[in-house]
C-alpha cells in the first residue's frame, strides 16, 4: 500500500471546471471518502488518480513517485465500480485469478492459489469459489469484484460508489464488511459516494467537494462538529442541520447571518413556541417537523412521546453554529 | 378517493407462487407502503391492484366493488412509473394535459385542471417551458402532475425515488408526503427501503417470499415485530437476536442467558428449544456492573449517536449509544436490556412469542 498525494490538481472539460486546484493527502492505510452531490468532482478526482484522465495542472504522486503521464496499468491502482463487471462464463475462482494471469505479471500458479485462498477467506466466499459468477447474489457478486481488486495488492483502491446499486439491507452489511476488509489488510482506499452514512461510518477522513473544490478535509467527527461552512454542515447529519436567520434567536456574534441547529442543538421545553406540522415515527427516533415564524425546523424526540400535528413545542438553541452572510463559519 | 380491500389475493406464474393469499385493507386517504426485499411479491401485488396483472384468485375491492378481473383502464387508478417518463417534444402544459386530452375532456376544463394541478405542485411558472431544460426535481413534479390531473381514485407508485441520489431522494420523499397531506389521495407505494417506508407511510405491509409477514403502523411494526424477518428487515441496524436454549410458558418473566437471569415482559404464549431474545440497538445500554458480558468489536460514528458492536456468547449485539460515550475497541463491557421493550422469538417458526407487551399489537395485527 502507499500514500497518494494530489497537489494543485485541476481538470476542465471544455468550459466546465470539474476539479479546481485540489490538494489532498491520502495517507498509507487510510480510508478517505470523497463526499458531495452529483457534479461536485468526486469521480473526476478518482479518475485523475487512476490515470483515466490527465490533469490540466498539478501533480499526482503515488508512493512518492509522480505519476503524471503514466498509463493506468503502470500506476498499480485497482478500481471498483458501481456496476460489478464479472465475466459471466467464468467461475468465481477464475474471475479472481484473472488479474493475476495477465501476461505482464506471470504469477506462478502456487502463488495464485495462495492469494485466492487468502482473499476468499477475507471476503467469506470460500464456499462459492467453484460457482459460476452468474449463480451469485448481488452482494456476493460485488464482493467478488472487490476480491478481484484485492488479489492484485495495488498501491491504492479507488472505489466509485461500489454499494449504490445494492438494496438498503445489503448496503449496510457490505459497509461494515468493506471497513473490516480494509482495516484487516491495512489497505489504502479512496472512496467516492454521495451517501453520508457511508462517509461517516467507513471513513478515517472525509473530503467534502463543492463544485470541484475541496472545501474541507478531516475526520468524520471534525466535519460533523466543526463544519467550515453551511455547505459542509448540510452534507452530514440526518435530519439535516436547520439553517435559520440569526434574528430568530438573537445573541450570536456580530457578523452572524445564519444560525445552524442540529437536532441535538435544539433544547425542548423552554424558549419559543413552535408548531408541530408533522410527526414521523422512525422507530428508534421520532422526527418532528416544526414551524416557527414561517421557518421549517426539523428535530428529534423520544419515539414514545405523544406529539401530534398542531401541538406546540417550546424550543431554544444550545451551543449553535453561526455562519456569516457568505455561509462561512464564524 | 377510495378504500382498497385486498382479500386472499394470490398470484401464480406457472409453478412459482409470487403472492400467497394476502389480505389487508388500505383505508381511504392513507399513504400505504408495500415493503420487502426484491422478489417478495410487492410489485406483483401493486400490479394486480393496478390491473396490469390478473390475480390467480382473490378479491380487490375498490370502494366496495370487486375489480380484480377488470381491465386497468376501467379501474380509475393512476400508476406512477419511473417518474421521469415525460414526452420530450412537448412542453410542461402539454405533458400534464395529455391524459385529459386523450380522454376527450373539453378544452376549457383541461385548462382549468392543469392550472389547479400546477398550483398544487408549485410549477405554475414553468408551464410553458419545454421539459428538456428542467431540473430533475421539476421533471419529477411534472410527471406527478400528469398522474394527479386525472383525479384518480388512488395513486400507485413503484419505487418512484429509487433512481435518485440520496440528498434529492430525501427532499422528494418529503415533498411527496406533503403533497399527499394536501390532497388526501389514497396512495399505495412500493419500496425496498425500510427507512423510506417508516418515514412516509401511515401503514406498512411487510412482505417476504410472497407472504404478508406483518401489517400495521410504522411504530407498531418497529416496536413489536411479528416475526424475526420483520425484526431484521426494519431498523438500521436491525433488531439484535441473542440466541439461547430455553423454555417459556404463560407467566414467564425472565430468561436465563449463560447463567444470568434477564427480565423480560410477562409472557402469554409458549415456546421451547432454540429461542432468541430480540432487542433493538437503542434498548441496550453499556453498563459495566451488568453480568451480561461482551467484547467490543467496533464502533461506528454517526454524528449524534454511535453504533457499538459487541460480541457476546449469544451472538453479536449492536448498541446505539450517544457519541459522547467513550468505549474502546477490544474492551470488555457489561450490557443491560430495557425489559419492557424485549421480544422473544421461536427460531424454528421465526414467530414472536406473545407477551403482555406485544399482545395488543399482534393479536389483531
Amino acid at each position: 500500500m502507499a500514500e497518494v498525494v494530489l497537489s494543485g490538481v485541476s481538470k476542465a472539460f471544455g468550459k466546465t471546471e470539474a476539479v479546481r486546484d485540489v490538494s489532498m493527502t491520502v495517507s498509507d492505510g487510510s480510508f478517505v471518502v470523497l463526499l458531495g452531490p452529483t457534479g461536485a468532482g468526486k469521480t473526476t478526482t478518482l479518475r485523475l488518480i487512476a490515470g483515466l484522465e490527465a490533469p490540466d495542472a498539478g501533480t499526482v504522486t503515488i508512493g512518492g513517485t509522480t505519476v503524471n503521464g503514466t498509463s493506468p496499468a503502470e500506476r498499480n491502482v485497482a478500481m471498483v465500480f458501481q456496476q460489478y463487471s464479472l465475466y459471466p462464463h467464468l467461475t468465481v475462482r477464475e474471475n479472481l485469478e484473472f488479474p493475476l494471469k495477465s501476461p505482464m505479471l506471470k504469477t506462478p500458479q502456487a502463488e495464485i492459489d495462495r492469494k485466492i485462498a487468502e482473499v476468499a477467506k477475507v471476503l467469506r466466499i470460500g464456499h462459492k469459489l467453484d460457482n459460476k459468477s452468474t449463480q451469485l447474489s448481488g452482494g456476493e457478486m460485488q464482493r467478488v469484484s472487490i476480491g478481484r481488486a484485492l488479489v492484485r495488492e495495488p498501491a491504492i483502491f479507488l472505489m466509485d460508489e461500489p454499494l449504490s446499486s445494492l438494496d438498503a439491507k445489503l448496503r449496510s452489511e457490505l459497509r461494515i464488511e468493506l471497513k473490516r476488509i480494509q482495516s484487516q489488510l491495512g489497505a489504502t482506499v479512496l472512496y467516492v459516494t454521495h451517501d453520508q452514512i457511508e462517509a461517516m461510518t467507513m471513513a478515517t477522513h472525509v473530503g467534502v467537494l463543492d463544485e470541484g473544490r475541496l472545501v474541507q478535509f478531516g475526520t468524520p467527527r471534525d466535519i460533523y462538529e466543526n463544519p467550515v461552512s453551511t455547505y459542509v454542515a448540510s452534507r452530514l447529519g440526518l435530519p439535516r442541520i436547520n439553517l435559520l436567520p440569526v434574528a430568530m434567536f438573537p445573541g450570536g456574534p456580530e457578523r452572524a447571518a445564519t444560525i445552524g441547529l442540529r437536532p441535538e442543538q435544539i433544547e425542548q421545553g423552554e424558549g419559543k413556541d413552535a408548531t408541530v406540522v408533522r410527526v414521523e415515527h422512525l422507530g428508534d427516533q421520532m422526527r418532528l417537523h416544526l414551524e416557527l415564524e414561517g421557518q421549517a425546523i426539523t428535530t428529534l424526540a423520544d419515539p414514545h412521546q405523544d406529539y401530534e400535528a398542531g401541538d406546540t413545542v417550546k424550543i431554544r438553541p444550545r451551543d449553535p453554529l453561526y455562519f456569516d452572510t457568505n455561509g462561512q463559519r464564524i | 378517493m377510495a378504500q382498497i380491500v385486498i382479500n386472499n389475493l394470490r398470484k401464480e406464474f406457472g409453478a412459482f407462487t409470487a403472492v400467497q393469499s394476502s389480505s389487508f385493507t388500505i383505508e381511504d386517504g392513507e399513504f400505504f407502503m408495500l415493503l420487502g426485499p426484491s422478489g417478495c411479491g410487492k410489485t406483483t401485488t401493486l400490479r394486480m391492484i393496478a390491473g396490469l396483472e390478473l390475480p390467480t384468485s382473490g378479491q380487490i375491492l375498490l370502494d366496495g366493488q370487486d375489480v380484480a378481473q377488470m381491465r386497468a383502464s376501467a379501474r380509475d387508478i393512476a400508476f406512477v412509473f419511473q417518474m421521469f417518463a415525460l414526452y420530450p417534444h412537448m412542453n410542461v402544459r402539454k405533458n400534464i394535459s395529455y391524459p385529459l386530452v386523450s380522454q376527450g375532456v373539453s378544452r376549457a376544463q383541461v385548462r382549468e385542471r392543469v392550472q389547479e394541478v400546477a398550483r398544487i405542485l408549485d410549477i405554475e411558472s414553468i408551464l410553458d417551458r419545454p421539459v428538456g431544460g428542467l431540473s430533475s426535481g421539476d421533471r419529477q413534479r411534472v410527471a406527478l402532475g400528469r398522474a394527479i390531473v386525472r383525479r384518480p381514485k388512488a395513486f400507485l407508485m413503484d419505487e418512484p425515488l429509487g433512481a435518485l441520489d440520496a440528498e434529492f431522494r430525501e427532499r422528494m420523499a418529503e415533498e411527496l408526503r406533503a403533497l399527499h397531506d394536501r390532497m388526501g389521495a389514497t396512495t399505495v407505494y412500493v419500496t425496498h427501503d425500510q427507512l423510506e417506508a417508516m418515514q412516509m407511510g401511515d401503514k406498512i405491509v411487510v412482505m417476504n417470499h410472497g407472504v404478508v409477514e406483518q401489517f400495521g403502523t410504522p411504530q407498531d411494526i418497529y416496536d413489536w415485530p411479528a416475526t424475526m424477518f420483520v425484526a431484521d428487515f426494519i431498523g438500521s441496524p436491525p433488531m439484535n437476536f441473542l440466541r439461547f436454549d430455553g423454555e417459556v410458558r404463560p407467566g414467564t418473566d425472565s430468561v436465563r442467558l449463560n447463567g444470568v437471569d434477564v427480565p423480560v415482559p410477562v409472557q402469554a404464549g409458549e415456546a421451547g428449544g432454540k429461542l432468541a431474545l430480540g432487542v433493538r440497538p437503542e434498548h441496550v445500554a453499556i453498563d459495566d456492573a451488568s453480568p451480561v458480558r461482551g467484547n467490543v468489536l467496533a464502533t461506528e460514528y454517526l454524528g449524534t449517536t454511535q453504533i457499538i458492536t459487541v460480541e457476546t456468547q449469544n451472538g453479536e449485539i449492536k448498541v446505539r449509544a450517544p457519541s459522547s460515550q467513550i468505549v474502546g475497541v477490544d474492551s470488555q463491557v457489561g450490557l443491560t436490556f430495557r425489559q419492557k421493550a424485549l421480544t422473544l422469538f421461536d427460531t424454528e417458526s421465526g414467530k414472536a412469542v406473545l407477551s403482555d407487551a406485544n399482545r395488543g399489537v399482534l393479536s389483531h395485527g
